[in-house]
């Protein structure tokens, strides 16, 4: 797919397909282009050409012989309903509760009955460790917590698939590790993630794909074990090299922040 | 960390305080001219106190204090739904739906409000009868205008057209302040976007939409005066009726000034609250005391025209 901002490309003839259970990571420098091909994905952002297809649908349009007929809004945010989605800034609703915030999506999108809506809610929070935090403001929870609470919202639409744009890069470096924590789990009970991240230690250990993109361009997709334990491309070894704390035998013990990344 | 003590301080500065005569003289100054405005009119052989003291309380003045607060109220309250309405269209994709707002915007702010008034009473003049009807056929229910707009309607119209213009800007700048990732995680957990208006963004508008609307209500106590032109039967008007007859002017105007005053400091000591309410638990609780609110809102200048 291609997509500009006016005349300038941010995506250029990026492609990318994801298995059913797949866990794929994309790295590279800010400005690449990462965040804007997540978006792009749940139809946030609107692509110029290309196609995208999530579990065989057809994003943001009907296909009707050759031509595309864009969706209504409601069918568009219907077809949201698949795919979940993590910000880097949490977003989570000030107004709600962590419950609430959790239980406003099954409530009002899929017609839940309040006492149903909140008791998966509930649920949901305690697979996150948050079930005592229920009544909790959002303002009143530490970066992690909220950003557990965001997953758990996203889950409480039941997608198949997941979309992190860098869910640790607004976190304190000793948050981070909770927010993998889940993550990691979601991953072993094979859902589908895409994540943009800068989190080498998640990507080696959970990734089955890394994709490094620069520039718009996909530079370099393969098995996370060759493009970060031996990339091919000059890109590739340059960008790791600078977020130099990466060593694939070190443990998380160590400490693999994202502290030293260009985003951050 | 300790606390300390304030007695543990050592060495404590106890300076010679300095002077400030210039406060002084100010002062005094303020004092005199206060005291002088205050003998005058207390001493004053034009003024009966006695008749204002007579007239606060009679039938006319209350029926009429109670009209000011009808005509307030639902001129606000219409003004509200008119404004939350006009500020959605404002900012829709629809660019005729937002030009549409802008244009409703530009001409009922732009137009001083008595002119509004006085238009909106002698609406008859350009159309003499009003109807509901399939154009082109005579099928269809008319009656005169002049029985539909009365003093009464044509007061509510005028102002709470001219409310829902004002209140159109303060929601739209509510809206706006609320970040863009807001709607956007409502719309990512499938959220339509109107939803996401409804049950996200406007909920969080709402507190900063609270105070601009309280200040408009009390401006809004102050303007009804205004449909005293067309005899709206309100405050002003029943003071004006009253000393048109016994030429009591000056102390039917205090009677009427007092209410007013009364009015806008209950109103000012509501809004204390009702901000107190919405900014609790949020780090920002309300930063004026309610002495202060009463007296910003007393403060001279007030009048809508001039902002």
């Amino acid at each position: 797919m291609w997509k500009a901002f006016g005349r300038h490309v941010v995506l250029e003839d990026v492609s990318l397909s994801l298995a059913e259970g797949e866990v794929a990571c994309i790295i590279g420098p800010s400005g690449g282009g990462k965040s804007t091909l997540l978006r792009s994905v749940n139809g946030l952002e609107r692509i110029d050409s290309g196609r995208i297809y999530v579990d065989g649908q057809l994003m943001g349009y009907r296909e009707a012989g050759s031509r595309l007929h864009e969706l209504s809004t409601k069918a568009l945010s219907r077809s949201r309903v698949e795919i979940g989605m993590v910000f880097q800034h949490f977003n989570l609703f000030p107004h709600l509760t962590a419950l609430q915030n959790v239980a406003l999506g099954p409530r009002h999108v899929r017609r839940e009955q309040k006492r149903e809506s909140e008791a998966a809610g509930m649920e949901l929070l305690a697979r996150v460790g948050l079930r005592e935090k229920s009544d909790a403001y959002p303002r009143e929870l530490s970066g992690g917590q909220q950003q557990r609470v965001a997953i758990a919202r996203a889950l409480a639409m039941r997608p198949r698939l997941m979309l992190f744009d860098e869910p640790t890069s607004a976190l304190d470096p000793e948050l981070v590790g909770e927010v993998l924590k889940v993550m990691e789990d979601l991953a072993a009970q094979n859902m589908t993630m895409l994540v943009v991240t800068h989190e080498m230690q998640f990507a080696w250990e959970c990734a089955s794909r890394v994709a490094f993109m620069a520039e718009g361009r996909i530079v370099e997709l393969g098995p996370a074990s060759r493009v970060l334990g031996d990339p091919a491309e000059q890109r590739t070894k340059e960008f790791l090299r600078r977020v130099r704390v990466f060593d694939p035998k070190a443990s998380r013990a160590v400490g693999l922040l994202d502290s030293g990344s260009p985003d951050s | 960390m300790s606390i300390a003590t304030i007695d543990r301080i050592p060495d404590r500065i106890r300076a010679v305080r300095s002077r400030h005569p210039g406060r002084w003289v100010s002062g005094v100054i303020v004092l005199a001219i206060v005291a002088g405005l205050v003998y005058a009119f207390a001493t004053s052989p034009f003024i009966n106190y006695g008749f204002v003291a007579q007239y606060q309380f009679t039938g006319p003045i209350l029926g009429g204090l109670e009209l000011t607060i009808v005509y307030s109220v639902l001129a606000e309250v219409i003004g509200v739904g008119v404004g939350i309405l006009v500020a959605v269209m404002r900012l829709s994709p629809n660019r005729l739906l937002s030009y549409a707002s802008a244009f409703y915007i530009w001409l009922f702010r732009g137009v001083p409000i008595l002119v509004q008034i006085l238009l909106w009473y002698n609406i008859a003049l350009i159309f003499p009868t009003l109807g509901i009807g399939i154009p082109f056929t005579s099928i269809g229910y008319t009656v005169s205008t002049n029985a539909v707009i009365t003093t009464f309607v044509a007061g509510i119209l005028a102002l709470s057209l001219n409310e829902g213009a004002y209140m159109a800007e303060i929601v739209r700048a509510g809206i706006l302040s609320i970040d863009k990732g807001q709607s956007e995680a409502a719309q990512a957990i499938g959220l339509s976007p109107l939803q996401a208006m409804r049950l996200v963004v406007l909920p969080q508008a709402i507190r900063v939409i609270i105070p601009p609307t309280g200040n408009d209500f009390i401006s809004m106590l102050k303007t009804t005066s205004l449909v005293s032109a067309i005899s709206g039967a309100e405050l002003l008007t029943q003071a004006e009726r009253i000393y048109s007859t016994n030429f009591r002017t000056i102390e039917l105007l205090f009677v009427a000034s007092i209410w007013y005053l009364a009015l806008t400091t209950l109103a000012s000591v509501g809004q204390h609250y009702v901000e107190k309410h919405f900014s609790r638990g949020t780090g920002m609780e309300a930063r004026s005391t309610l002495a202060g609110r009463v007296r910003a809102n007393l403060r001279v200048g007030r009048v809508r025209g001039g902002r």
